[in-house]
């Protein structure tokens, strides 16, 4: 027999609610299962101990600027990838031979996982930062490169006469058109690309050495610091969830007007 | 002046070839109000388009004060019937209406003057703020009118621009767009597949054939210069024209269908 369904508790502050009691269940299954010795404590260390050593590690400098150096690698990258892909996009989706030009190049290129490019990486830069700056590139790139083609197609042919009969400058198709029109598919490539270059970040740190929090987590392995090691996963987990939040709430305020965000307006 | 000589557009893809106008000329003098009415499909927004420098024509050419139109000339505003996708829905109704100023490099002070004056003209005081999706079908339109008065254009050419508002709104619109013609001293063409409209509206009445579209007949409309939407389409006058001008335009399409 199932247990009688009660009313769905779907209102924002039950939907927290529950959330925060299903990542307290997280942990407590965590704390318990190596210590009821359901599996290995040398693989899996309890929650508390994870937790502990994920202090200590916010005690050490070298905590720190792992962390600077993996935000930074992550940011430079997506910041090149973003710039690049924009200023790529546009000039290739508003000129349509270019664009059928390219369009296979595109659907070759894409799909090469970008970790393939870790000896090319290793090769240029070695363990440095330019290594995991390519492969962050590399990643992002694409992600942002399509979805700003998808916008750029998306214009309306109406606004975009209405502009040229008005007697814009091309500056002014593109600033004030174009770019508005491309700037919802911009946001979901630059979310998309933001997930896709910390994965990236950490795996470079993690397989090539170059310096970052996957680089520690590779190290605590290593010197089998166990719950150290988890300490890092969680944190480079923690990044991922902060930076989805800081994209979508920029997307909900630049993009007020759009369909999507305002809703449907009555009139 | 608006002259149109022997425009003829034939579209092509592939081997297919659609010749959706095929000859067509006809002249707007300076300060007329010139109705183009013609049957559903006869090539009004191609014509439309040609005139407006958007489209360039297979054969003949458009001039606007003697000048040969090759891209969007200067001095005309153009006011589409799809509204909701005219307007940049990205920008305020204020924005809306100052960009094309900005483009053409007017000054911020004349600027503002001019968004105020041309949204008190089409009857939207206060409503600078609002974005365009926040208001109604009517309104937009009228925010769209209001974008082509404030450009100052000696010419405007409307594209079936009430085709999509209910019948109400429609004849506060016409009304809007007798006052303001009559106002500002320009030069318009309007395009409308309304038989109604092009009489209440037009000092002439262009009539166009079904595609491949040539100039069916000219009719000039000798109705008193103060139109009322209940007196004048009560007038005999009024009655007599536009049964002239529906005329026509059946016997354009009998043409096409023999």
């Amino acid at each position: 027999m199932t247990s009688p369904r009660r009313g769905n508790p779907a209102r924002s502050g039950g939907t927290a609610l529950l959330g925060a009691v299903g990542l307290a269940g997280l942990l407590l299954v965590i704390e318990l299962a190596p210590r009821l010795g359901l599996v290995d404590e040398r693989y899996l260390p309890p929650a508390s101990r994870i937790a502990a050593a994920l202090a200590e590690e916010a005690g050490t400098p070298a905590f720190w600027t792992a962390l600077t150096d993996t935000l930074i690698a992550w940011s430079v990258g997506l910041a090149i990838a973003v710039g690049a892909a924009v200023l790529a996009g546009i000039v290739i989706g508003s000129i349509p031979v270019l664009r059928s030009l390219t369009a296979s190049t595109i659907e070759f290129l894409r799909p090469i996982p970008s970790v393939a490019l870790i000896p090319l990486a290793v090769l240029m830069y070695g363990t440095e930062l330019g290594s995991t700056l390519l492969l962050v590139c590399y990643a992002a790139f694409w992600q942002v490169l399509v979805q700003v083609l998808y916008g750029v197609a998306d214009v309306d042919p109406v606004a975009f006469e209405t502009a040229r009969s008005f007697r814009f400058s091309a500056w002014g198709r593109i600033r004030h058109v174009l770019w508005p029109t491309a700037l919802p598919y911009v946001f979901t490539g630059v979310r998309l690309a933001a997930s896709v270059a910390l994965v990236l970040a950490i795996t470079a740190e993690l397989v090539i050495g170059s310096p970052g929090l996957g680089k520690e987590i590779a190290v605590a392995q290593a010197s089998e610091a166990v719950p150290t090691m988890y300490a890092l996963i969680v944190v480079t987990g923690v990044l991922g969830v902060i930076i989805n939040l800081l994209a979508r709430t920029g997307e909900r305020r630049l993009l007020a007007w759009h369909q999507s965000v305002r809703g449907e307006v009555t009139v | 002046m608006l002259e149109v000589k022997g425009l003829r557009k034939v579209y092509r893809s592939g081997s297919r070839e659609v010749e959706a106008l095929r000859d067509l000329t006809f002249t707007v003098d300076n300060g007329e109000l010139v109705c183009l009415v013609g049957p559903s499909g006869c090539g009004k927004t191609t014509l439309l388009r040609c005139i407006s420098g958007l489209l360039d024509p297979t054969a003949g050419d458009v001039r606007v004060n003697g000048q040969k139109v090759d891209g969007p000339p200067k001095g005309m505003a153009v006011v589409f019937q799809e509204y909701g996708r005219s307007l940049f829905p990205w920008m305020s109704v204020r924005d809306n209406v100052e960009l094309p100023l900005k483009q053409k490099g007017v000054g911020r002070a004349r600027r503002k003057q001019l968004v105020e004056q041309s949204l008190d003209a089409v009857g939207l005081t206060g409503t600078a703020s609002a974005y365009p999706w926040q208001l109604s079908g009517g309104m937009q339109q009228r925010v769209a009118i209001a974008r082509a008065v404030a450009y100052e254009p000696q010419t405007l050419l409307m594209d079936e621009p009430f085709a999509a508002v209910d019948a109400q709104t429609r004849a506060d619109l016409e009304d809007l767009v007798r006052q303001l013609w009559k106002r500002l001293g320009v030069t318009i063409l309007f395009v409308t597949h309304d038989i109604d409209e092009s009489v209440y509206l037009g000092q002439r009445v262009v009539m166009l054939s079904t595609s491949p579209t040539v100039v069916q007949e000219e009719l000039a409309i000798d109705l008193p210069e103060h139109r009322d939407q209940l007196t004048t389409r009560a007038d005999p006058r009024f009655i007599q024209l536009r049964t002239r001008v529906y005329e026509q335009i059946q016997a354009a399409k009998r043409n096409a269908m023999q």
